[in-house]
């Protein structure tokens, strides 16, 4: 039976659609995987004669357990944003003759594969070896400090699973427990009370005793039960299965109204973001990565290299523009033949995008006006890098979006969600990004500061004087592509 | 008001609809009926400029709908779940389709009103997203939606499905009614043949793409249809 579920897994995967579309992904997502493996590998090897060459006076085993609290916590924060309960589509399972525990252990099992529990291995078997190599403690010691640790970070993957459960519909009860957690962080940091290093000396005492691994192995066979019985209690269709049904939230952004005959389409788009998952850390990700610029304004390197204080502008005032308007018309995938079939003409559609981008650039500039604090020529650079995103930048992407054929689900998250990700996503960030970085660099080189910022300006500034031609070309292609678009669009495999 | 010439629709060298003439006057209330595959919703699609016809042309009100928008403004449709926006409440979709069509929160609001029978309670002020809703209430959303602002061609593929019995009731008098008034050109399909052959004034017949019957309702018709459909069952008694 088992093997049965594992064949209906595997032909999920590779008969979904997206399979053999976006090679050029896959190798991306391939390339990362091997990286972090030789990187986790190299780090396990290397652990024991660093730490003999930094802290010749530590038995290394024992200062690596005063850390691993520490890593599991970051490992538990980690999967906390990552990992998912691979909940496969079990609907379907129900009604069949199938006993449900198998099927809940077959999800939880599954989940034991996932690269996140490989990753760990590759630290604790390499370390492990290289101390019964060194002969620190009994093999019999290190063996049982291995089970341990395999078992602790075995802990976390189900641990992390009853916490999502918990706490994925309402994201604020996590407060008090990262509370809890930067307590103790604190506590630990100024030496008041120590639970690392209190933990550290727990798994001492399994090099003393190796029969004290059953410990750990007994909490991860408490949390994997608990996971089992969650489970099979919520095994029916108006449980998890379901999903809840919330109050839905009737913010009506009447400011829109003044917009005039975009003000349906603004109000529109606004709704879209805050009410979907995917789209509103769009949002969040604006604001977090305001702060970008502190990686370069605070780094004396790029003082000679100005360049790199376009891209700093172009980036900020225009994380909001690449992060939305890449998936542009994406978005309204699902509903697309409704945008098709309404008396919606394409022209007025991308005005309203572009509009509503605009705003996005014009608030990004405003918020990152504080940057005046590197100085003057900082603030002129990001306005000015603001206009061209206006005015150069919005066309661009719009036009890229005419080659947008990927349907995007609202309210999945975005983290390592490459859904709708295309070759046009990767190729269009090129011109958004070097372009002007590229153009200021010559006019800097060859004439001055002032006149390679000029040109970005007056660049800008001719983009928004002839947006409106561009944009009636841009709604040309659309019509012309709309129906692979409509065709793509409806295709729900990633 | 509709006029569809030589039209046709290939994939991959299957031929799924072709039709060579179709003529449908302005206010008529034309029911199309087939078994799977007949090419009932293609052709609902090709006069929504949503999909390429292969050769021919659809004209709606002389408009050609391929090549101006023109059309958008007085016809509406609802062809799926994927002419609803999922993330809004019912409300707020109907006042954007509102908006599109150029009528304010009190016309549409005078039109919701008229409807409060066929939403039986389940659909205003319910504060849920239409995503939530079961697959017969925003199938109501979508038919009264399309009924948003006076156009004068509406476009309903397979309303009856899903619905329970009071509302396909409930829908047979709201079509009548718009269809007493000569004025709204109605285009529907259907597998119910009982309820499409009381709503329409004419039925056409499509099989394998082909147009193999055009008939003007009368009381024979539904008869007429149902020795039709039941023709593989007699031949092989």
């Amino acid at each position: 039976m088992f093997k049965r579920l594992f064949s209906l897994e595997w032909k999920s995967f590779f008969r979904s659609a997206s399979v053999g579309k976006s090679i050029g992904l896959k190798i991306l997502m391939g390339f990362l995987a091997l990286y972090f493996t030789a990187a986790f590998l190299l780090f396990g090897i290397g652990l024991y004669p660093l730490i003999k060459k930094y802290f010749p006076n530590e038995e290394p085993i024992m200062l690596v357990n005063r850390f691993v609290l520490v890593w599991l916590t970051l490992e538990l924060s980690y999967r906390f944003l990552l990992q998912n309960l691979p909940i496969l589509d079990i609907k379907p399972l129900m009604l069949l003759p199938i006993k449900r525990r198998k099927v809940v252990n077959f999800v939880l099992s599954k989940s034991l594969y996932s690269f996140f529990n490989f990753l760990p291995l590759l630290i604790i078997i390499p370390f492990g070896i290289y101390n019964i190599y060194k002969h620190t403690f009994s093999t019999l010691s290190i063996v049982g400090w291995m089970v341990a640790m395999i078992f602790l970070t075995l802990t976390i993957n189900f641990a992390n699973f009853i916490i999502k459960k918990k706490f994925t519909d309402n994201v604020k009860a996590l407060i008090p427990i990262v509370g809890i957690i930067a307590v103790f962080g604190t506590l630990d940091y100024f030496k008041i009370f120590e639970s690392s290093v209190w933990f550290g000396k727990a798994l001492n005492e399994v090099l003393q005793q190796p029969w004290l691994a059953i410990v750990p192995m007994l909490v991860f066979i408490f949390f994997y039960k608990w996971n089992q019985k969650d489970l099979e209690s919520k095994f029916y269709l108006d449980a998890s299965l379901k999903e809840e049904v919330k109050d839905a939230n009737t913010k009506e952004f009447l400011w829109t109204k003044r917009f005039g005959d975009l003000a349906p389409y603004l109000q529109q788009d606004l709704k879209l973001i805050w009410r979907n998952k995917r789209p509103k850390t769009t949002i969040y990700l604006s604001v977090i990565f305001l702060a970008y610029g502190l990686i370069f304004y605070t780094n004396d390197t790029y003082a000679e290299m100005p360049a790199f204080y376009i891209f700093a502008g172009i980036f900020i005032t225009g994380i909001f523009l690449i992060n939305f308007g890449q998936f542009i018309p994406a978005w309204d995938a699902g509903y697309f033949p409704l945008i098709m079939a309404q008396n919606i003409p394409l022209k007025r559609y991308l005005t309203a995008k572009a509009g509503l981008i605009t705003v996005s650039v014009v608030i990004l500039a405003i918020l990152s006006t504080p940057y005046v604090y590197f100085g003057w020529r900082i603030l002129m650079v990001n306005m000015v890098c603001a206009v061209y995103n206006i005015g150069i930048n919005i066309p661009i992407l719009l036009y890229s979006g005419s080659f947008n054929r990927k349907r995007i689900d609202l309210d999945k998250s975005p983290f390592m969600n490459y859904q709708g990700t295309g070759a046009a996503q990767w190729i269009v960030g090129l011109p958004l990004m070097v372009l002007p970085v590229l153009v200021f660099w010559i006019f800097y080189k060859f004439i001055s500061f002032e006149s390679g910022l000029t040109v970005l300006l007056v660049m800008g500034i001719l983009g928004l004087l002839l947006r409106n031609k561009a944009i009636g070309y841009i709604a040309l292609r659309y019509k012309r592509n709309k129906y692979a678009m409509i065709e793509g669009f409806k295709q729900s495999g990633q | 008001m509709i006029t569809a010439t030589n039209l046709s629709k290939v994939y991959n060298g299957v031929t799924v609809l072709n039709m060579e003439h179709l003529d449908i006057p302005n206010g008529q209330s034309m029911g199309l009926v087939g078994n799977n595959g007949a090419g009932k919703t293609t052709f609902f699609s090709m006069l929504l400029d949503l999909i390429q016809p292969t050769t021919g042309n659809i004209f709606n009100n002389e408009i050609t709908v391929s090549q101006s928008e023109e059309w958008k403004g007085f016809t509406s449709s609802f062809i799926d779940e994927s002419f609803l926006i999922g993330y809004l409440t019912p409300e707020e979709y109907f006042y954007f389709i509102g908006d599109l069509r150029k009528q304010n929160k009190a016309d549409v609001d005078a039109l919701l009103a008229t409807f409060e029978d066929f939403f039986h309670g389940e659909i205003l002020g319910r504060k849920k997203y239409l995503r939530d809703l079961s697959k017969g209430n925003q199938k109501k959303v979508g038919i009264v939606a399309a009924l948003i602002g006076n156009p004068k061609v509406i476009i309903l593929d397979e309303p009856f499905a899903n619905l329970d019995p009071t509302t396909q009731i409930r829908l047979k008098k709201i079509i009548k009614d718009l269809t007493a008034q000569k004025e709204t050109t109605i285009l529907i399909s259907s597998h119910d043949l009982i309820h499409i052959t009381e709503v329409c004034e004419r039925i056409v017949v499509l099989d394998k793409g082909e147009l193999v019957k055009d008939i003007m309702t009368s009381t024979a018709t539904l008869a007429e249809l149902e020795t039709y459909f039941s023709r593989d069952l007699a031949t092989e008694q």
